[in-house]
């Protein structure tokens, strides 16, 4: 450590290249941090799945509807703990560029299906009161500057009410918190009584329904069961992990998204390598200089430290100040406007990013630090 | 003035004939500016690749016809009656058959991908005998056409190619019935392409659509009719529906994902700019700084500081030209026509579509690579203009 001066002005010894150098890895952990904030948005939320749920849906497509009877044959089946319906409601807010999902829902059941979703008690209780009352989760609320107790009219051409009206309004009576960090919470809630008896069509009839499983060891095996339950039925079913579920939405994006990473991974990977043949450039050229630190008495294991000090040193500055510029960027939102619902800096990928700024140093500072330590002293003073 | 040119000139040509001796990080730079530009035109080319299904799909005197207050089709439905209300105003094209206007249905159905054999929504549409009329790009490529009122589909090539089970003799389960694929239909590179099409007549009953319908697709008597047929339209009390030109309507369906994929690209390639920058910077930085003496040299001799100015921006140039090019030809080699599918996430379902590295698309890239040569060499350039003669000759 006392030898940190002498890193400190070998750094200082060309300040243009130093700096530059250190803004090139500074630049590439960014992109980094944004790699693994798009690869998350992408999954959309595969790891925060619940392991004990199910999805059913309609065999043919998501669009086509289920009996409401089937809850109750879903529940009788063994090893199932809990079934609740869901429909998928579609309507628009001010501006069809404006989407979120709506799902009308029994509100203690799907909260109960749902426990990282995080609602205070008393606003629960205020939605459970009444009837025309939706809840939302942070994001969205954020997004449009919603609180609570305002109204939240939603237009939908789909499902009119029965006077043929397209505008459903609604009462904001609760904001929920997501448990984690890749928690949904751009939700919107609301009474699945509401709107069963307002709709003008379609009454008795679900769009999915989510299961809890009593082991999730079981969950293969009970979904098997629930589409057997259903097999030659007019309406036969689909039923998979949630996980899975999820995981077929996000492959059906397709490759674009794993061609956009493979992308910035070669990039990241590229400027790495520009940065670290400069750096090891730079100590190539002071040989000269490590010769004399030898002659004056330095062994060549304090050699090797020096070097290698200093180019941890860069790659640590760089690659720490990036990383955590990335996190705050990201922080701040999405660079495509809210197309993107889960964006955010996934923690084991910044523990990553950072065993990689210590990998960039050694890696760039071990190859002529041990050149270094190699010098014959002769030789190197005889090469000025 | 003449001098004044033919100096930079002469410097310019030597400093770049000199670049071998400094190819460690001239390399660097041509390669990273490379990169940047690759990785733009990449990018972008898969918003408009995906622009260009969208958009080929649309003939501007065709108009769509949805339920007032739907944005899509998805969304939207229409009784039969309204249909046939819409088929008979005046404006809509006719041929020997009556007017060319087709009711449609437009659902989605679960197939696996061929890539990953995870399911997908794969969009299934219902159509009218008319239909073919209204869209005259589309043709048969293999098979036949399905027969109406047969359980029997036919399959857009972009849809065959992505999906299990389209292929000419397959089948598609619907309910506890399989459908046979007869047909395998292009249709100009367009949205068409990614569907599946069958019988509106026989996909009713199977998606319990009773008799209603979700869209009209009519072929105008000329584009200009639009207007006016939209007027009589939404003005007509016994329907209540929005007419939208089918242009207008793709165009509007492929905001989220184009949005998506230029976000993040134009960020992704903003920050690689300012990296690849900072390795131009680099690398000009040290071409001055290890030809001090020469440039100290070529000024004592009575070359201007301009022309020096001139000579090393014209290097930093260079560099990147070469590099802009080679990253523009890598891109134009590795994604032009590469063919995929993704989510709409408006339409709820599949386009394929093919990656379109287009001359514009080049053009920006290179014109890209410029401007990080000239920002990266104008530093280094001022530098070198302003080293003093005498200390800069005596430098090793």
């Amino acid at each position: 450590m006392k030898f940190l001066g002498l890193v400190w002005s070998n750094l200082k010894r060309k300040k243009v290249r130093t700096l530059l150098t250190l803004l090139s890895i500074f630049i590439a952990f960014i992109l980094f941090g944004y790699l693994a904030a798009i690869r998350q948005a992408l999954s959309q939320g595969v790891d925060v799945a619940g392991a004990d749920r199910l999805v059913v849906r309609h065999k043919v497509s998501i669009i086509q509807p289920l009996p409401a009877s089937y809850e109750a044959d879903i529940e009788q089946i063994p090893g199932v703990a809990e079934a609740i319906h869901v429909n998928w409601f579609g309507g628009i807010y001010q501006d069809p560029k404006n989407f979120f999902p709506q799902f009308p829902v029994e509100p203690e059941e799907y909260l109960a299906m749902y426990p990282e979703f995080l609602l205070p008690e008393d606003q629960k209780q205020a939605w459970i009161k009444n009837r025309i009352g939706a809840v939302a989760g942070r994001a969205t609320a954020e997004r449009f500057g919603w609180k609570i107790g305002d109204k939240i009219p939603i237009q939908n051409s789909t499902w009119t009410r029965d006077a043929g009206q397209s505008t459903w309004d609604f009462d904001l009576v609760g904001i929920y918190d997501g448990a984690e960090q890749g928690t949904d919470t751009t939700q919107f809630l609301f009474q699945f009584d509401y709107f069963d008896e307002a709709r003008a069509f379609g009454r008795g009839s679900v769009g999915w329904y989510v299961v809890r499983v009593e082991d999730p060891e079981e969950a293969p095996s009970v979904a098997a069961a629930i589409d057997e339950t259903f097999q030659n039925s007019p309406a036969e079913t689909k039923a998979e992990t949630e996980g899975a579920f999820v995981q077929g939405f996000a492959d059906q994006v397709g490759n674009i998204g794993a061609i956009i990473q493979a992308i910035l991974g070669a990039v990241f990977f590229t400027i790495l390598l520009v940065a670290g043949n400069t750096m090891a450039q730079s100590v190539r050229e002071r040989t000269g200089e490590l010769a004399v630190l030898k002659a004056v008495g330095f062994t060549d294991t304090q050699v090797l430290r020096l070097v290698l000090a200093e180019a941890v040193t860069v790659a640590a500055i760089g690659g720490f100040l990036g990383l955590a510029i990335a996190w705050f960027m990201i922080s701040a939102g999405d660079p495509t406007g809210g197309l993107l619902p889960i964006f955010f800096f996934p923690p084991e990928d910044l523990v990553i990013g950072a065993v990689l700024v210590v990998g960039l140093g050694v890696a760039t500072g071990l190859l002529p630090a041990l050149q270094a330590r190699r010098l014959r002293i002769a030789d190197a003073l005889r090469r000025l | 003035m003449f001098g004044w040119f033919s100096q930079v000139f002469a410097l310019t040509a030597f400093s770049v004939q000199t670049i071998w001796q400094r190819k460690g990080s001239t390399a660097a730079a041509l390669f990273g500016i490379a990169g940047v530009v690759a990785v733009l035109v990449g990018v972008l080319s898969i918003a408009e690749g995906f622009r260009r299904a969208m958009s080929a799909s649309g003939m501007p005197d065709t108009a769509l016809i949805l339920r007032s207050g739907a944005d899509t089709e998805m969304m939207s439905g229409l009784s039969r009656e309204t249909t046939r209300i819409i088929a008979d105003t005046e404006g809509i094209a006719r041929d020997g058959d009556g007017a060319l206007a087709s009711a449609e249905l437009f659902v989605i159905i679960n197939l696996p991908k061929r890539s990953t054999g995870t399911d997908a929504n794969v969009p299934l549409r219902g159509i009218e005998p008319t239909a073919f009329g209204v869209r005259s790009d589309v043709e048969l490529v293999k098979g036949r056409p399905f027969e109406w009122g047969k359980n029997e589909v036919i399959v857009g090539v972009g849809a065959e190619r992505e999906f299990r089970g389209l292929e000419l003799g397959g089948s598609i389960p619907v309910g506890r019935e399989r459908w046979n694929v007869v047909g395998i239909f292009s249709a100009n590179g367009g949205i068409g392409e990614s569907e599946i099409w069958t019988d509106a007549g026989v996909l009713q009953p199977a998606y319990r659509r009773g008799s209603s319908f979700q869209a009209v697709y009519a072929k105008l008597e000329n584009p200009d009719a639009f207007q006016t047929f939209k007027d009589r339209l939404t003005t007509d009390p016994r329907v209540n529906v929005k007419v939208v030109r089918q242009t207008e309507y793709y165009q509007a369906q492929s905001t989220a994902v184009t949005q998506l994929i230029t976000g993040l690209g134009t960020l992704i390639a903003g920050l690689m700019g300012i990296g690849a920058v900072f390795g131009a910077l680099n690398t000009m930085y040290s071409a001055v700084s290890s030809r001090t003496r020469e440039i100290a040299t070529l000024r004592a001799l009575g070359f201007g500081g301009g022309a020096i100015v001139f000579s090393v921006l014209g290097e930093a140039l260079v560099i990147a030209l070469v590099g802009g090019a080679l990253g523009a030809g890598a891109a134009y080699l590795a994604f032009d026509g590469f063919r995929t599918a993704t989510m709409n996430w408006q339409s709820f379902s599949q386009v394929a579509f093919a990656f379109d590295v287009t001359p514009a698309l080049l053009l920006r890239g290179i014109f890209y690579a410029a401007l990080i040569g000239l920002v990266g060499g104008l530093f280094p350039a001022i530098r070198a203009a302003r080293m003093p003669i005498a200390s800069a000759l005596r430098e090793s």
